[in-house]
């Protein structure tokens, strides 16, 4: 089904996506990869605050390509999330709503998805540059000397995904296989 | 004795700087053709969007002049230099490099390179490359470059069988690798695998295989049509464009071989996303 959502997301439109569902995203994405997980990890760990507001806010998994003059960003797909599957679950008992990435998730970070009621998108992986279409600004809001990796507060419109994990932990690429494989 | 060829270092460093750009912005009339097919061929609906948005997305990056994928990736460079051939003007790595630089940072391409696996601190310009020389007959220096995403690269695998593991082994290792790489690689890939030699030589015949045109079959008719099985039997597993389910998994596998030894029997899977790039030229 498609939906069409503002992100920040109502508590119960999220409740209500179910994996394979196509939904248009408009609002407020802020972009974090392996080190600036890192770096919240660590900052977590020596009681600091972190650079962004995680309560209800969404995460997108993405390092752009440095942006042309006159442009919002450079190419934005999704990076593999599984490598930020160490940090996601403390991310998500601190109130992150959702992530978007792209491939497979751990189990322990589906199981903090279904307790904490949220959802993990995919976009889709090697489309940066039509991606890159749907995001109106981009501002680097902490860890600049990060380059690529620093955190982005990103605006997007209608930026395209797809329901992989939803808060009942339904995974789409286990149904996909199941519906598709032809394996003997 | 024959006349040499003069080549400057200059010539070269600016020819890999216009590759770089090149090969992120533009993927090459093979994989092109095979994308395009792959729409047609889908039987998945919402496979066939993704692939139809992949199209989109190839032509948005010519066009607007937009790295196809942001991982523009670590550079892979295969320089084939003719034993009569003079290279002037310089070091000829410190001139690749060079050229690597320039096209990274004048090319708005992505700095993905750290300067130590452990410490992480990024260098800043996206070298260095990964340069594999080689010397060839002739006069002439052929220069490929193929910027190689980490999304597939880590799903890549090295599996050192025996050699009483046969073919069916070797079949079994190269779908194991594409059933654990999944979705995480950004599917359709295209499977470059190398048999035989030793264990930093299959590896390198995967990563050669990479740059072979997905619609040309290995010359040796029998594994050809190891090539052409594994294909079925890759897009028969169901994992589909972006993992999301279907009947397009792989594009093409390619496969290179070379004599091993006795006790040996490896085989290197090299995956690389539907962003398959590379640019050639020679000198």
């Amino acid at each position: 089904m498609d939906r069409h959502l503002k992100v920040p997301m109502e508590e119960q439109e999220l409740l209500s996506l179910r994996a394979g569902d196509y939904v248009y995203l408009t609002g407020t994405l802020y972009t974090a990869r392996d080190a600036a997980h890192k770096r919240m990890y660590e900052a977590l760990r020596a009681g600091e605050k972190l650079p962004m507001p995680l309560e209800g806010n969404f995460i997108y998994y993405m390092g752009p390509s440095p942006a042309r003059e006159g442009r919002p960003i450079g190419s934005a797909g999704p990076t593999t999330a599984s490598r930020m599957d160490k940090y996601a679950p403390e991310l998500l008992d601190l109130g992150l709503k959702g992530m978007v990435g792209k491939g497979r998730r751990s189990e322990e970070v589906r199981q903090a998805i279904i307790r904490n009621g949220c959802v993990y998108f995919a976009a889709v992986g090697g489309a940066g540059a039509l991606l890159s279409k749907s995001i109106t600004s981009s501002r680097v809001i902490a860890y600049e000397d990060l380059g690529t990796e620093a955190i982005r507060e990103l605006t997007v419109e209608e930026f395209p995904v797809i329901v992989v994990i939803d808060s009942k932990g339904n995974n789409l690429y286990d149904i996909a296989l199941e519906q598709y494989s032809k394996e003997e | 004795m024959p006349e040499m060829k003069t080549i400057q270092t200059s010539a070269v460093a600016e020819a890999v700087a216009a590759m770089c750009i090149e090969a992120n912005h533009f993927l090459t009339d093979d994989m092109k053709a095979a994308l395009s097919r792959a729409g047609e061929s889908e039987i998945a609906p919402l496979g066939k969007q993704v692939l139809g948005q992949l199209q989109q997305n190839l032509e948005i990056a010519g066009e607007d002049h937009i790295p196809i994928c942001q991982d523009t990736g670590m550079a892979v460079i295969f320089v084939e230099i003719g034993q009569e051939v003079h290279i002037e003007g310089g070091f000829l790595e410190d001139a690749i490099q060079e050229g690597v630089r320039r096209g990274y940072t004048e090319g708005y391409l992505r700095k993905s390179v750290v300067r130590d696996p452990l410490d992480r601190v990024n260098t800043g310009d996206n070298t260095p490359a990964v340069i594999h020389y080689q010397i060839v007959p002739g006069d002439e220096m052929k220069i490929t470059i193929a910027p190689k995403g980490f999304g597939s690269e880590n799903m890549s695998r090295i599996f050192m069988l025996k050699p009483a593991d046969g073919a069916e082994g070797v079949k079994n290792a190269i779908l194991t690798a594409v059933r654990d790489a999944g979705p995480n690689a950004c599917p359709p890939m295209v499977v470059g695998v190398g048999i035989g030699g030793t264990f930093e030589k299959a590896a390198l015949l995967a990563k050669k295989a990479l740059t072979r045109p997905v619609d040309r079959r290995s010359a040796d008719p029998y594994y050809s049509a190891m090539e052409q099985e594994l294909l079925e039997r890759i897009n028969r597993s169901g994992i589909g464009p972006g993992g999301l389910g279907g009947s397009t998994t792989a594009l093409a596998v390619n496969i290179e071989t070379y004599p091993t030894h006795i006790a040996g029997l490896p085989v290197a899977v090299n995956i690389c996303c539907h962003v398959n790039r590379h640019a050639v030229r020679v000198l």
